[in-house]
């Protein structure tokens, strides 16, 4: 067959691959939140290294408060872009999913009494059971969604609605509150590093998800499947087996969520913890420019999701907006963002700089 | 495919309601009589509904529907069923259901003090008698037999005027709010918010928002003030569960407080784990609120069943506020909930 | 503008990003013409029609209409505002509403309907184009051609002067394609222009009055149809003198080994689909088809080997040992490969990349754990587009932005890529331009020659004369007939596929 002459595409700069990816959406977010703060009250970004009151230098600050904050919510993203991605649609049970996890973490660790003086059992062992069950209750939402074909929403809102009365039989409705200093680490700070632990794990995280990512198919599958299933079943993949594996994985970032949220104050109340964390989840997703009804995805643009939502939320408190007015003006932060992100707008917005780019020229050669 | 659709749903249904089972079984206790002497009407149990606020919602609320629970058990010639919800509507639509039910007395602890009045005046019109407790209702008087409650306001002025006994130079507040618009918030909140006003100059309201009664947001928001550089010498928070979140933020940068330190810790409910935390000198204050009111209810419906006039309509339950420097292992031991 | 031109477009410019699909192109349509568009995959017709029909908004050039003068068509109302009607070769209308609705639907003048007044209208509307459907039956119970001509009967409802019919023939069958003709006569009385975009030069010939070639987006010329026989008009689509195509088979096709192990072997194979039982072999270096009616079951025979439906029963052998193949995990492992019939449902990874779409079905043989590195999977597409000649901007380009013919070979690219023993091909040249059907057919071939074995399952029996040793026939979802050597005709395989009643034929 002839082949045509093929020019080579010019190599496209890296300024440019971005603004076309969706990763701009969250980043000019960021940027604009960044910028509101700084003409507003530059001190916003201060940061400084104090002493707490164990004796140890940690660094604070709005910055930090973030970064700290959003743990959970970023490493819940993780899991949920590929929930998303797979099936088309949102698992909102995760905030009662966490309260579970917590509460079985709680269980072990403090046994039948409430408030013990030592822990019943290593950590490690705690952490390991809470993954083992979040996973479980995964599988749960994941064998709904994928074998009896039920939509993720509807799927997922069993667990959403017996989750934290699951969570109060645990420990039988009481609240036992963990009394080790070792544990109280992972929720704020390890004597010696001024981090915030929360951040680093959730940095680890983030590293154990891109290695995952680039040494298998992951994101190949589940894209596939996402976008097409009948196709994926012809080319040799097991959609439900696919589908089935993202809440498992989402099932573990819970628990790891959940390991943070009961280390910051060595307890958790089961009917509050976490609340509303879904909506959000699903939101940093949505706000990562990612579609909501699947197919192919960008998990950092969801990360970055999950922190401008932190970001907005910081703010808001700096500015002392009533914590009851605060969820209308997310939302409308938020809407401004969705509808820029939008297609449509953003062709109309490439277009206006085609025509100022083709003016410029013009009016240099004038 | 359809038919495996059915069937899944239907099994998931199932599955849901035996979890429900489960997890109710665990509450509903057989326990013996707290409180003596069995109610039994002359024809079989007393009929009761019991509305209450989620027993998950609180240290509080735990021990006060476990105090019911016992107190109202069928050994204690009661026939008791019980509705929990924080939302208003839920709440109105279970009395509606309960009155439907023909019970003989209706329990009410109201997680929003309005919207009551029809479904009081049908109690009525079915001669059902109505009792509140633990929380008011905007309802004129005639429309309940009883209401046994803590006095939230005087709960607030208690710990304010402990506040002002502290004699500080300047208050500067840190104002942690309940959820709004329950009456514990309001009762609490006005205390203080008068206080301020009156004596603008010696006090300050530094920050004040909604917690939600929930330790991570409050730490949030003192977070965000300890951030924002701005002084502050009390923290003034409506729960114990948030007055932790609170002492989690002072803890992690490095601001003390407790007795003869920078910022004084002001909590409410009483929790065990609290008490022990003004033991320890780590907090300064907290007020009281009763959980125990089923001795309270069962006097009145006693009286009631006989045909007897209650005294007052509105019975108040004594409550008080600790002080960390006078607090004993006993009090904890006694008043500690949980 | 002339006196009896219905529509004039002048020098149109259109480009995408790294690709210029129209340079300076002209069309005339006249008044109760029949005209057909013509042009390899990539030469442009697409791109002139949706211009034509406001999808796009061309860059350069004009666009006149009769009593209008120039007009600009920002818009799909635009264009139907001023007469102008298409019917797209994939149905675009709502399947769960019923005829008349689909015929009204957008249309209405005030927000109140009156059911009984419109499905009144409807019908006498499809009578008198001999459309045979009532109106109130649900659209997705008509077959492809009823709907085709219901969106036909929408168009003339709208008083179009210009009617675009673009790739109508693809899923009819020979009755359904004259009932269409028929049609198109009677509109072409009434004086409507028709532009008949497709590929089959038969029907061209049949019922067309003049023709429009493009070539790489650029005009070859307008020709009248008496003027311009077949080999000249093919000629000019592709810039060259082409071999007599009916000669292809003229080498001699290497005798089957008829005592060889099969390299893929079934008994008693049936599935969920009706298929069945039937018994099934092929041998290295054969090529072999399946044909039939629409609907005879030739795909779901395939799907059956493949494992794509679900299999009901059948004993298997690849190399004479007993495997078990239910799923297409295990018949791409025993090395078979498929290419489905809808690329469109069971083809592409629309969002997906070119690169994605050609290492999907290797990268999933090779493992979950063995990711290719972004340059390995980079270098396997490039050498595939080069190989097919496919026409893409990059890599990276997601494949529903590729047309139909250049996504088809991206789907055969992938296949190859696995380096199948036995490649089942399922209308590999639908809706592909004559150039590229010689040069898969030619590929296929030589395939075959180097020992791969080859199913070719195509509506256009010559295609399948020329390229397969053995025929099988299919009626009514049983194999009825086989077919070699020859018996290989057009008239014995009609004859099988009637079965003993004589057709007139």
């Amino acid at each position: 067959m002839p082949s045509k002459n093929k020019a080579v595409p010019p190599k496209t700069p890296l300024w440019a691959r971005i603004t076309k990816h969706q990763i701009i959406i969250p980043i000019a977010a960021l940027l604009a939140l960044a910028l509101f703060n700084l003409i507003a009250d530059p001190s916003f970004f201060r940061i400084e290294l104090k002493e707490n009151s164990a004796g140890n230098m940690i660094l604070s600050g709005n910055l930090i408060s973030i970064i700290d904050s959003g743990s959970e919510l970023a490493i819940l993203a993780l899991g949920m872009t590929l929930v998303t991605a797979a099936s088309g649609g949102q698992d909102i049970s995760v905030g009662a999913a966490i309260a579970i996890s917590g509460s079985v973490m709680l269980r072990v660790l403090c046994g039948n009494n409430s408030h013990p003086t030592s822990l019943q059992a290593p950590i490690i062992v705690a952490l390991l059971v809470a993954c083992l069950v979040s996973m479980a209750f995964g599988a749960f939402n994941g064998a709904l969604v994928a074998f009896f074909k039920i939509q993720p929403m509807v799927a997922t809102l069993i667990l959403f609605t017996a989750g934290r009365s699951i969570a109060a039989w645990i420990n039988n409705n009481e609240l036992p509150i963990v009394s080790d200093e070792t544990f109280s680490y992972f929720g704020n700070n390890i004597p010696g590093i001024p981090i915030p632990t929360p951040f680093l794990i959730a940095i680890v995280c983030f590293i154990v998800t891109w290695l995952f990512m680039k040494f298998t198919n992951i994101s190949l599958y589940v894209q596939s499947v996402g976008v097409n299933e009948k196709t994926s079943r012809l080319n040799g993949l097991n959609p439900e087996f696919i589908k089935l594996m993202t809440y498992v994985l989402l099932g573990l970032c819970v628990a790891i969520a959940a390991f943070i949220k009961v280390s910051r104050i060595s307890t958790i109340n089961y009917s509050v913890v976490a609340k509303d964390i879904e909506m959000d989840a699903i939101l940093a997703v949505a706000l990562g420019g990612n579609a909501l009804s699947g197919g192919k995805f960008s998990m950092s643009a969801s990360v970055l999701g999950a922190y401008v939502i932190q970001f907005l939320t910081t703010t808001l408190y700096k500015f002392e907006v009533k914590a009851t007015a605060l969820p209308a003006y997310k939302a409308v932060v938020v809407i401004a963002l969705v509808v820029l992100s939008a297609p449509t707008v953003r062709e109309k917005l490439s277009q206006l700089s085609k025509k100022f780019r083709k003016k410029a020229p013009a009016a240099k050669a004038a | 495919m359809k038919m495996k659709k059915i069937l899944a749903v239907l099994s998931t249904a199932a599955l849901c309601t035996a979890m429900f089972a489960a997890c109710g079984d665990t509450s509903s206790s057989g326990g013996s009589a707290a409180s003596g002497g069995a109610a039994g009407g002359s024809d079989g149990p007393i009929k009761v509904g019991i509305i209450n606020n989620d027993p998950n919602e609180s240290g509080y609320r735990t021990a006060n529907d476990k105090d019911l629970q016992e107190a109202f058990s069928s050994a204690n010639g009661f026939d008791a069923k019980f509705a929990y919800s924080m939302k208003n509507d839920e709440q109105i639509a279970a009395a509606q259901k309960f009155i439907q039910d023909e019970v003989d007395y209706l329990l009410i602890s109201a997680a929003d003090t309005a919207g009551w009045d029809s479904v009081l005046k049908d109690a009525q019109a079915a001669g059902v008698s109505v009792i509140l407790f633990d929380r008011t209702i905007d309802a004129s008087e005639d429309l309940y037999e009883a209401s046994i409650v803590s006095d939230m306001a005087k709960e607030g002025t208690t710990a304010v005027e402990w506040l002002k006994g502290q004699n500080l130079d300047s208050y500067k507040v840190i104002h942690i709010q309940g959820v709004m618009g329950s009456a514990a918030q309001k009762g609490r909140s006005q205390a203080l918010t008068d206080a301020a006003a009156a004596d603008s100059g010696k006090w300050e309201i530094v920050a004040e928002q909604t917690g939600e009664w929930n330790a991570e947001k409050a730490q949030q928001i003192v977070q965000s003030v300890i951030d924002s550089k701005k002084e502050f010498n009390v923290i003034y928070a409506e729960n114990d569960d948030m007055a932790k979140g609170a002492v989690a933020a002072l803890d992690k940068a490095g601001i003390s407080h407790g007795v003869g330190k920078d910022v004084i810790v002001m909590g409410f409910d009483c929790n065990k784990w609290a008490l022990q935390e003004l033991l320890d000198q780590n907090w300064n204050y907290d007020g009281q609120c009763n959980p125990f009111q089923s001795s309270y209810i069962k006097d009145v419906i006693d009286k009631l069943e006989k045909g007897e006039k209650l005294e007052q309509k509105t019975i108040i339950m004594d409550e008080k506020g600790f002080d960390a420097t006078t607090i004993t292992k006993e009090d904890v031991d006694k008043y500690g909930i949980g | 503008m002339k006196e009896d031109s219905l529509l004039e477009m002048r020098g149109i410019y259109k480009s995408f990003p790294g690709v210029k699909a129209l340079q300076n192109v002209d069309f005339t349509l006249r008044k109760g013409e029949i005209h057909a568009l013509m042009g390899e995959n990539g030469a442009g017709k697409s791109t002139l029609i949706k211009v034509l029909t406001g999808v796009h908004v061309k860059d350069e050039g004009d666009i006149s209409l009769q009593g209008k003068g120039k007009v600009n068509i920002h818009s799909p109302q635009d264009a139907q505002k001023n007469g102008i009607s298409t019917v797209y070769q994939e149905i675009t209308l709502c399947p769960n509403l019923s005829v008349a609705e689909n015929i009204y639907i957008a249309r209405g003048k005030g927000g109140l309907v009156s059911w009984r007044g419109m499905n009144k209208k409807a019908q006498k509307l499809l009578d008198s184009l001999g459309i045979a459907v009532k109106a109130t039956q649900q659209l997705a119970s008509c077959s492809i051609a009823v709907q085709q001509m219901v969106a036909i009967a929408r168009a003339v409802d709208m008083d179009c002067s210009v009617l675009i019919l673009d790739e109508p023939t693809s899923s009819l069958d020979e009755s359904e394609v004259a009932k269409l003709f028929v049609l198109m006569r009677q509109l072409k009385e009434r004086g409507v222009g028709i532009i008949f975009v497709t590929h089959f030069l038969d029907q061209v010939y049949e019922v067309c009055d003049r023709i429009t070639v493009l070539r790489d987006g650029q005009l070859v010329g307008e020709y009248e149809i008496e003027n311009l026989p077949r080999i000249q008009l093919v000629s000019k689509m592709l810039g060259k003198e082409l071999d007599d195509m009916a000669d292809i088979k003229g080498e001699a096709q290497p005798e089957i080994d008829k005592s060889s192990t099969p390299v893929y072997a079934a008994e008693g194979l049936s599935s969920s689909e009706g298929i069945g039982p039937y018994n099934f072999e092929i041998r290295a270096g054969e090529v072999n088809g399946f044909t039939g009616l629409l609907g005879s079951g030739r795909s779901e025979s395939v799907r059956a080997i493949f494992g794509a439906d679900k299999v009901t029963g059948g004993k298997v052998k690849i190399d004479g040992k007993d495997v078990k193949i239910t799923k297409p995990r295990q018949a791409m492992a025993h090395g078979i490969a498929y290419l489905p019939e809808d690329r469109k449902r069971d083809g592409i990874v629309g969002d997906l990349s070119v690169r994605d779409n050609i290492i999907l079905a290797l990268q999933v043989k090779t493992g979950f754990f063995k990711p290719f590195s972004k340059a390995k999977a980079t270098e396997f597409a490039e050498e595939y587009i080069k190989l097919l000649d496919i026409k893409t901007a990059s890599v990276n380009t997601p494949i529903k932005s590729l047309s139909g013919g250049n996504q088809q070979k991206v789907i055969l690219a992938r296949w190859l890529l696995t380096h199948p023993k036995y490649l089942i091909l399922d209308e590999p040249t639908r809706g592909i331009d004559i150039g590229t059907k010689t040069d898969i057919q030619k590929l296929v071939l030589k395939l075959a020659s180097e020992g791969m074995c080859v199913t070719f399952i195509s509506s256009e029996t010559d295609e399948m004369l020329r390229t397969c040793s053995r025929l099988l026939v299919m009626r009514d979802r049983k194999l009825v007939g086989e077919l070699t050597g020859d018996q290989l005709t057009q008239a014995a395989v009609m004859n099988t596929i009637a079965g003993g009643e004589k057709n007139a034929e």
